[in-house]
């Protein structure tokens, strides 16, 4: 098959051909659109969300889904922040608070593969309580971290030369998973398990266990991406990514993931996330009332998915 | 004679993508017959009896029903035309008590609001009570296989139906619940109902039908009258050639090896299958035989620790095996093939070559664990033609292949990580003949390799034809082994029905 027909086949050129259509057409229609100011607030804007895309692309191969991750990131931030105000150094800080996302992500894992239920129910019920500790934690409100040394905010707010941190991260967490995901013996059993899970038992593969991990990697990286967030705002809020799960489920399955599992790329959910966002961002600089963004929002997820649906019967 | 016919189908055509299922089929059932449909794995008889169903639409042809013509859009529309079908699959809520399975159809037409139980276990006792002891207020997961397709049967009875369907009912049925049907089926029959019997076993046919239909790769073969046939004819017909050809040659005398590959001591699970012991032996293709649900597939899943917590002994080349997953009964060289090729056995969205890797995918990755494409690829490419798998190209779906070469896939997948043992659980089901002989013929080869061959399968002159010995299992045990002359249906058939610690005459 030649290269080109081949590149046309990939869903990921699809959504590229319509990111950039959106850009020709935004710059025409907003001169402010195609600035660098701009372009950098988008940037921002999906990256740190980015981090978690992967974590809920990786999940959603193997079969899973996680409802909880806006919760356990807002957490990750709570914690981090509550030990660095009672005087613990906040690297270490961050390290525990990751460590603790990681843990919830198991406390999940073994609800699901152990006790045998599903991960819509466990996570939605880690959701609520997850949230229920930031509020409890925080007295409801935020916390504002001042004396965060400036090292430490250099990772959500510095730049390496024009570059924000934020994004160098999250470009090497994307590229880094990405390859893992196509390439490596460890990932291909998260595809197996989540294409067939039956036939993966049936080839030798712990399904359980690749489950159980998968679980567990989309909460530490939601640690990852609370930890950055704190480093931006130099401050946790304990009501931070309420509604973070459906724009995250969302990005993946635009971007060529399949809830019943098996399918899906880390650069697809990215490009999911970039549409997304540059749809929102637009949005507000022509003026459309916020109201009015969450309609657009769930419109295109649901086109996006009817026409993979579409072209998927067709082939097979 | 026109206005005898029920069932007239004529010139009936089924393509599925580029494979044809039905080549313009002609079949005609008369008032109160019972008719036989014999034909090998993929010949299309469930094809065209899910057409007749209105479970799939035809491309083209024409069927009439009671002398008129009819386009049956829906397993709904034809029960109302009177049409009954009892699958081959079970296909029963396992929460729901057996009376509302019974009558699951009837609630759906039904015009009322609310539930009538005790009307409903009233009238499912009564059509029960013709078939075995069964109370209808249990629920269908409480029942043995056997009961749960008595439960089918009875389904189909309830419905006020002129023409039923019954495709292999016989498969999980011991002797005595099979004779119990066959006196309802002529029973039924008496009354002007027709029957449709579909099976692969030439006794039940030639016992208990009028006429028998051969397909054969989708297409119309004869027609004849069992009292002017003979098995051997019929058979012939279904392979389209003499019979002799069909199976790969045995193993010859002198290959005969006392050296024993496997040795399985006393291998008990608390609930499905007590002391199972037997060896297999260098060179040879040993088969189980059983009803559906005598335990096969799970001693089998059990030797491979795939299921189940099993007690007792296996020796692979006499060294004792410690095996707790699956994964260590790779390692060791023990490999299983799932009977259900699409449910448990391929991925199918994912590419050949991945299929192929899944056993080991480390065998084609460097040591970081990086997969290299180019070595997946060409182990697909390598075992795909060792086994003569058709394929445009490796990185295919595999579910654009055909059921043949689906199969050809799976036991790719197999020899992948060079097996010395592999169970086979149904190896030619849904598959088409030109594939089934080669199967078969590769069993042969891998077995004149040295590797062991153990081959589970429903169909009966499968085993005879291809095993070397025959071990047969009723109930969770061994009840018997028969080899050489003593290889016959009627042994097998009887040791799988009744249980009798015993050996036929070896």
């Amino acid at each position: 098959m030649g290269l080109l027909k081949r590149l046309l086949r990939m869903r990921e050129t699809g959504l590229i051909l319509i990111i950039l259509a959106l850009f020709v057409v935004m710059s025409f229609a907003s001169p402010y659109f195609l600035t660098w100011v701009n372009m950098r607030a988008m940037a921002m804007a999906f990256a740190v969300e980015g981090i978690v895309v992967v974590g809920m692309t990786i999940l959603l191969v193997s079969g899973g889904i996680d409802l909880s991750v806006g919760s356990v990131t807002a957490l990750a931030m709570v914690i981090a922040g509550l030990l660095f105000l009672n005087g613990v150094d906040p690297w270490t800080a961050s390290l525990i608070s990751i460590a603790a996302c990681t843990a919830i992500g198991a406390g999940m894992g073994f609800f699901v593969t152990r006790v045998g239920l599903h991960h819509f129910i466990v996570s939605l019920a880690v959701m609520v309580i997850a949230r229920g500790a930031c509020l409890l934690g925080t007295g409801g409100r935020p916390l504002g971290l001042f004396t965060l040394p400036p090292e430490f905010k250099f990772i959500g707010q510095g730049s390496i030369g024009v570059i924000p941190v934020v994004i160098v991260i999250f470009v090497a967490v994307v590229v880094t998973f990405d390859f893992m995901l196509r390439r490596t013996t460890i990932f291909r059993k998260v595809f197996y398990t989540g294409s067939n899970e039956k036939a993966a038992a049936y080839s030798g593969i712990r399904t359980k266990k690749v489950v159980f991990l998968t679980t567990t990697l989309c909460s530490a990286l939601c640690g990852v991406a609370g930890i950055i967030y704190m480093a931006r705002f130099g401050s946790a809020q304990p009501t931070f990514g309420i509604g973070m799960e459906l724009n995250v489920i969302a990005a993946a399955v635009i971007g060529g993931a399949s809830l019943s599992g098996g399918t899906g790329t880390i650069f697809g959910a990215i490009l999911g996330a970039i549409l997304l966002s540059v749809v929102s961002s637009s949005l507000a600089l022509l003026d459309v009332s916020v109201y009015w963004q969450d309609i657009i929002r769930g419109s295109i997820l649901l086109a996006a998915v009817s026409i993979d649906h579409y072209l998927n019967k067709r082939r097979g | 004679m026109a206005d005898d016919l029920i069932l007239q189908i004529s010139n009936l055509s089924k393509a599925f993508g580029p494979v044809q299922a039905l080549r313009g089929v002609d079949f005609e059932l008369r008032r109160g017959e019972i008719h036989a449909i014999a034909g090998e794995n993929g010949a299309g008889k469930s094809t065209l009896m899910n057409a007749v169903d209105g479970i799939l639409r035809p491309d083209s042809g024409e069927i009439r029903f009671d002398g008129r013509p009819v386009d049956i859009a829906s397993p709904a529309m034809a029960q109302r035309l009177g049409i009954g079908f009892v699958h081959q699959e079970i296909a029963l809520c396992p929460d729901i008590t057996v009376a509302e399975n019974i009558f699951m159809a009837a609630t759906n037409a039904s015009p009322h609001l609310l539930m009538n139980y005790r009307d409903l276990e009233r009238r499912a006792a009564a059509v029960l009570g013709q078939l075995g002891d069964i109370d209808p207020t249990s629920l269908a997961r409480d029942l043995s296989i056997s009961q749960q397709q008595l439960v089918e049967i009875a389904k189909a009875l309830t419905l006020d139906c002129r023409v039923l369907i019954l495709d292999e009912p016989t498969a999980a049925l011991t002797e005595k619940e099979a004779q119990v049907l066959f006196g309802i089926m002529r029973r039924l029959a008496a009354q002007g109902i027709s029957i449709i019997y579909i099976s692969h076993r030439m006794v039940e046919i030639f016992d208990n039908c009028d006429r028998v239909t051969v397909l054969r790769d989708g297409q119309y073969i004869t027609t004849r009258k069992i009292a002017e046939t003979t098995p051997r004819e019929i058979v012939n017909a279904m392979v389209g050639r003499v019979i002799e050809t069909l199976y790969p040659e045995k193993q010859r005398p002198e290959e005969r090896s006392a050296e024993v590959i496997l040795a399985v001591e006393n291998l008990s699970e608390r609930r499905r299958f007590r002391n199972i012991t037997f060896d297999v032996r260098k060179g040879e293709i040993l088969g189980f035989a059983g009803l559906i649900g005598a335990g096969r597939s799970e001693i089998v899943k059990g030797i491979c620790a795939l299921e189940g917590e099993v007690t007792g002994e296996v020796r692979l080349k006499g060294r004792c095996l410690d095996r707790r997953h699956y994964k260590d009964s790779i390692a060791e060289g023990i490999v299983y093939l799932s009977e259900d090729r699409k449910g448990d056995g391929l991925f199918l969205e994912m590419s050949i070559a991945s299929n192929v890797s899944a056993l080991a995918v480390q065998q084609i990755a460097s040591n970081l664990g990086v997969i290299d494409d180019r070595r997946e690829q060409a182990q697909a490419r390598g075992l795909g033609e060792q086994l003569n798998l058709k394929c445009g190209h490796v990185g295919q779906p595999v579910s654009t292949l055909s059921g043949g070469n689906q199969q050809k896939v799976a036991i790719a997948k197999m020899l992948s990580v060079k097996p010395q043992v592999i169970f086979l659980d149904e190896p030619t089901r849904g598959v088409d003949v030109g594939a089934k002989a080669e199967i078969h013929r590769i069993l042969r080869e891998l077995a004149r390799s040295g590797v062991g061959i153990v081959v589970i399968s429903s169909e009966l002159p499968e085993l005879i034809g291809v095993c070397d010995r025959v071990l047969v299992v009723r109930e969770g045990q061994i009840s018997g082994e028969v080899s050489g002359d003593s290889m016959t249906e009627e042994n097998i058939m009887h040791l799988a029905s009744v249980l009798e610690r015993q050996q036929v005459a070896i």
